[in-house]
């Protein structure tokens, strides 16, 4: 299903995601995954979380720079073969991965995915999960 | 060895009484050629006539590097296009770059000029002299190259780029003498060191060196590494180039060229002439320029005018070294650099907000420039792609208006410090003084 993921811009410099998680945390948001995305001299964290607009405020309120964008996530079975059935599946259909990232929590993985075509990979998706 | 006794040694008096006689000429000369002047001299209530002797030139009307701007670009020319045989350009703050065009007789004065530098720095007609300096619009390359050609020495237009096979001409045609940016000299030194060669291996015995702020202590280092004499030269486009002073062998001052160029000392906020000793801001008038001869030129440099005689037996006087600018205006790796010209830059581009700031270091003894600026929180985006292409369209805008590169440093809104009133944008964190 498609869900919102907060993007955060940040400096690489010391302390700047703890910055992040503190504001989170102030304000009892709750991070279910993250990723960071980085280059030689600023990154960008990306975050899925319990509260998306509590979320974005709470940042946006502490100066960072924040904006929304569309992922997928998807759960999958957290056993071998499983998820590279589900990327075949979208090469097949020419759908690229700009990015993604995953968890495995229990018997499952959470996959998020940021493709080039967020319709048709939701639909390519629907017919295999 | 003195190139032009008959100058450099002039008595007071006889100086006194050349250089009146020259800005009389002058006055009249831009007084019928420029209507800026004109303009300027009668808002003043002004004549030609009002300058008897070179002691009026504190009635003349000041230039600045916005004058010319204003004029661009040949509007403060004097003599008629098909007289100028050259130009030269050098950055200015926003847009406009300042151009000086020189007729033959503007640049018989300047190899002249630097016929008499190179001398008072020991170069002869049996020397190999490699002139370093940017060769084009800056008047480095090309001021240097013919004064070398002038004394009849000879010069190797080696230009910027390729140290390498710089080393390897300096060793292979026996060079003696090079004119280059001290931090070059620097970098020169290490590049050596790198290629496993000392300074016995080259036989380099004198260094001009100019174009941007030095120290004593850089002086030190660069004489050690390289194993030569290193000398100032100071000169500014706006007056000629490189020659309008040059160090001698006491390495105590730089003798102006003053029967070509007459410097003053003055107060930057009260614009009042200061007696010799004092420090302010340097003020040039071009006493014998056809080509764009400008009266009372604000260098912005501030120093000192020193008199007396000096070992050398040159009479002309000296000036101090270079101790600060009286505007804003960086040095970086020789080229000019206004921040406001960074800002201007900034300020074409709706993805940054218009705060920035400017970290000037060096290392390795080669100027850098980073430059600082916020991304607004519209244009963030979460491609990785389109942030670094950002960039990169800044950092391309920012080498077309500088002429240097910067390395372009995207910040998180808010980071940069607000200052009360106006803006610090500038940290150089170069240890210059």
């Amino acid at each position: 299903m498609t869900i919102k993921q907060v993007s955060v811009f940040l400096e690489n410099k010391t302390g700047r995601i703890n910055n992040v998680t503190k504001v989170l945390a102030e304000n009892g948001i709750n991070m279910n995954a993250f990723s960071m995305a980085e280059t030689t001299e600023f990154g960008i964290l990306r975050l899925i979380v319990s509260d998306v607009e509590k979320a974005v405020e709470a940042l946006r309120g502490a100066n960072f720079a924040v904006m929304l964008t569309d992922v997928i996530c998807i759960s999958c079975p957290d056993v071998a073969g499983s998820l590279a059935h589900i990327l075949d599946k979208l090469a097949e259909q020419n759908i690229f991965i700009e990015y993604m990232y995953a968890f495995a929590q229990g018997e499952n993985a959470n996959i998020v995915i940021r493709p080039n075509d967020i319709t048709k990979c939701e639909k390519v998706l629907e017919g295999i999960l | 060895m003195i190139w032009n006794p008959n100058k450099e040694c002039m008595s007071r008096d006889e100086m006194h009484a050349l250089q009146s006689k020259r800005l009389q000429k002058l006055v009249t000369y831009v007084y019928h050629n420029v209507p800026f002047y004109r303009n300027k001299m009668q808002a003043m209530d002004l004549s030609p006539e009002d300058i008897r002797s070179i002691d009026d030139i504190v009635k003349l009307p000041f230039t600045t590097k916005q004058d010319l701007r204003d004029n661009y670009p040949y509007g403060l020319q004097a003599a008629p296009a098909s007289e100028i045989v050259r130009v030269h350009a050098s950055s200015g703050t926003t847009g406009n770059p300042t151009i000086v065009g020189y007729t033959r007789k503007d640049l018989a004065v300047w190899s002249e000029v630097m016929a008499r530098c190179l001398t008072a720095y020991g170069v002869t007609r049996d020397d190999t002299f490699s002139v370093a300096y940017g060769y084009g619009l800056f008047t480095g390359g090309l001021g240097a190259h013919y004064g070398v050609e002038n004394l009849g020495a000879t010069v190797i237009p080696t230009s910027t780029g390729n140290t390498e096979k710089h080393i390897r001409l300096i060793r292979d045609l026996k060079v003696s003498g090079i004119a280059c940016t001290p931090s070059y000299a620097l970098y020169l030194a290490e590049t050596l060191d790198k290629l496993g060669l000392s300074k016995e291996d080259i036989g380099l015995r004198i260094g001009a060196f100019g174009a941007e702020p030095w120290t004593e202590n850089m002086r030190k280092e660069i004489e050690e590494r390289l194993g030569l004499k290193g000398y100032n030269i100071y000169g500014l486009s706006e007056i000629m180039g490189p020659g309008v002073s040059y160090e001698c062998q006491e390495q105590n001052g730089s003798h102006i060229c003053e029967d070509h160029f007459y410097p003053e000392i003055i107060n930057p906020e009260t614009l009042e002439q200061l007696p010799r000793g004092q420090q302010g801001e340097l003020v040039f008038t071009t006493l014998t320029k056809e080509g764009m001869p400008l009266l009372r030129y604000r260098t912005k440099d501030l120093c000192t005018l020193m008199e007396g005689e000096c070992p050398c037996g040159r009479t002309a006087v000296r000036m101090g070294r270079i101790v600060g600018r009286s505007d804003d205006m960086l040095i970086i790796r020789g080229i000019n650099v206004f921040p406001s010209q960074v800002e201007s830059v900034i300020l074409t581009m709706p993805e940054f907000e218009p705060q920035y700031m400017l970290i000037v270091d060096r290392v390795n003894n080669l100027d850098t420039l980073q430059v600082q600026v916020e991304v607004r929180r519209d244009f963030f985006s979460d491609d990785i792609g389109r942030m670094l292409d950002m960039k990169k369209r800044l950092s391309d805008k920012l080498k077309s208006v500088l002429s240097i590169s910067a390395d372009v440093k995207l910040m998180e809104p808010n980071s940069i410090e607000r200052s009360q009133g106006k803006g610090k944008h500038v940290i150089d964190n170069r240890k210059l003084n």
